[in-house]
């Protein structure tokens, strides 16, 4: 629908309806479908242009600047994940993150951090 | 919840590790209980297109052409050390957001499928799910108070579960039950992936 894109934005139009208008309508994210434990980290030293990029784009950038799961981003951002993922893919075609993929546990290069993982929980 | 997982220093952090265990079983079995016992429970919101049966319960009055509905998920994040970390989700109960569990699935190091003896059929899906996609799984029996205590035995035979699947027996309530269980299932998909060639691709993503 090509309603103008301020006029969705107003702040009346309430926290159910905010999170879709400011994707613009999108429910599904251009490019590969990120999983919910790839780790996002904001790329230091660039900044996102204003005009572009929505207030929850930058919520996003000050979220990941330490390494941050989409799960968690989503949590923190008490946002439905499909529009976490799509604010990540905009912010990934700006170039403004970088994406570190989970590898899969029968690919981790050391079976040995599986190892890990059961003494660590021990210690819990 | 604190980023342990990450550099303060400013220094390039290294390659982040992320395992992802699912917690499942049927509705009330304990899934929750379990994720929070052992770790910070954070909901994590989902929106889904709307099918036919959960339109019979979800009232709609008042909202109109609603096509998606609201699925949330626990989960949780347990820091072993920097960079590397696991991830708990506990997979929705209800069937009808039987087509989440894919996304989930995709990438599992396993699963616990917690049983409640009381209502032991409720979890015969998800043992179902994981065994059909080789994705390695624990059986937790969650011992509810008031509750006819089985035999593991009798859960294996009643569920008819390979003898080399483990069963336990625990209480999601407590901390250190919850982690026994998670210990038993990491053990459990190490000796599969060290096991017979067939096995060592289990939780793979599937394309």
């Amino acid at each position: 629908m090509p309603t103008p894109r301020d006029r969705w934005l107003d702040e009346e139009a309430g926290p159910v309806v905010r999170p879709y208008a400011l994707i613009r309508g999108r429910t599904r994210p251009s490019g590969e479908s990120l999983d919910l434990i790839a780790i996002i980290t904001a790329v230091r030293g660039v900044r996102g242009d204003p005009v572009e990029l929505d207030p929850e784009h930058f919520a996003v950038l000050r979220l990941c600047r330490l390494p941050t799961s989409v799960a968690e981003l989503a949590a923190d951002l008490n946002l439905p994940l499909g529009v976490v993922r799509i604010l990540l893919a905009d912010l990934r075609e700006r170039s403004l993150i970088s994406i570190h993929h989970p590898i899969p546990p029968a690919r981790l290069p050391d079976p040995r951090i599986l190892r890990e993982v059961a003494d660590g929980l021990r210690r819990l | 919840m604190a980023y342990a997982g990450s550099d303060r220093s400013g220094r390039p952090a290294g390659v982040p590790v992320t395992i992802k265990i699912l917690i499942a079983g049927g509705f009330g079995a304990g899934k929750t209980t379990l994720v929070g016992s052992v770790t910070e429970i954070r909901p994590l919101r989902t929106e889904e297109p709307l099918s036919e049966p959960s339109t019979q319960v979800d009232n709609l009055q008042g909202v109109e052409r609603k096509t998606t509905t609201t699925v949330a998920l626990d989960f949780g994040r347990i820091t072993i050390r920097d960079n590397l970390s696991l991830y708990l989700f506990g997979t929705p109960g209800q069937e009808r957001f039987w087509f989440m569990w894919d996304e989930l699935a995709r990438g599992a190091l396993g699963a616990v499928v917690l049983a409640d003896t009381r209502r032991l059929a409720d979890c015969f899906p998800s043992v179902d799910y994981f065994e059909q996609r080789h994705i390695p799984f624990v059986v937790a029996v969650n011992c509810f108070e008031g509750a006819r205590r089985y035999r593991p035995d009798s859960v294996r035979k009643a569920l008819d579960l390979e003898p080399e699947i483990p069963i336990i027996m625990c209480d999601a309530r407590y901390a250190s039950s919850g982690r026994d269980v998670l210990v038993v299932l990491v053990e459990h998909a190490l000796q599969l992936m060290s096991g017979p060639p067939d096995r060592a691709t289990a939780g793979l993503p599937s394309r």
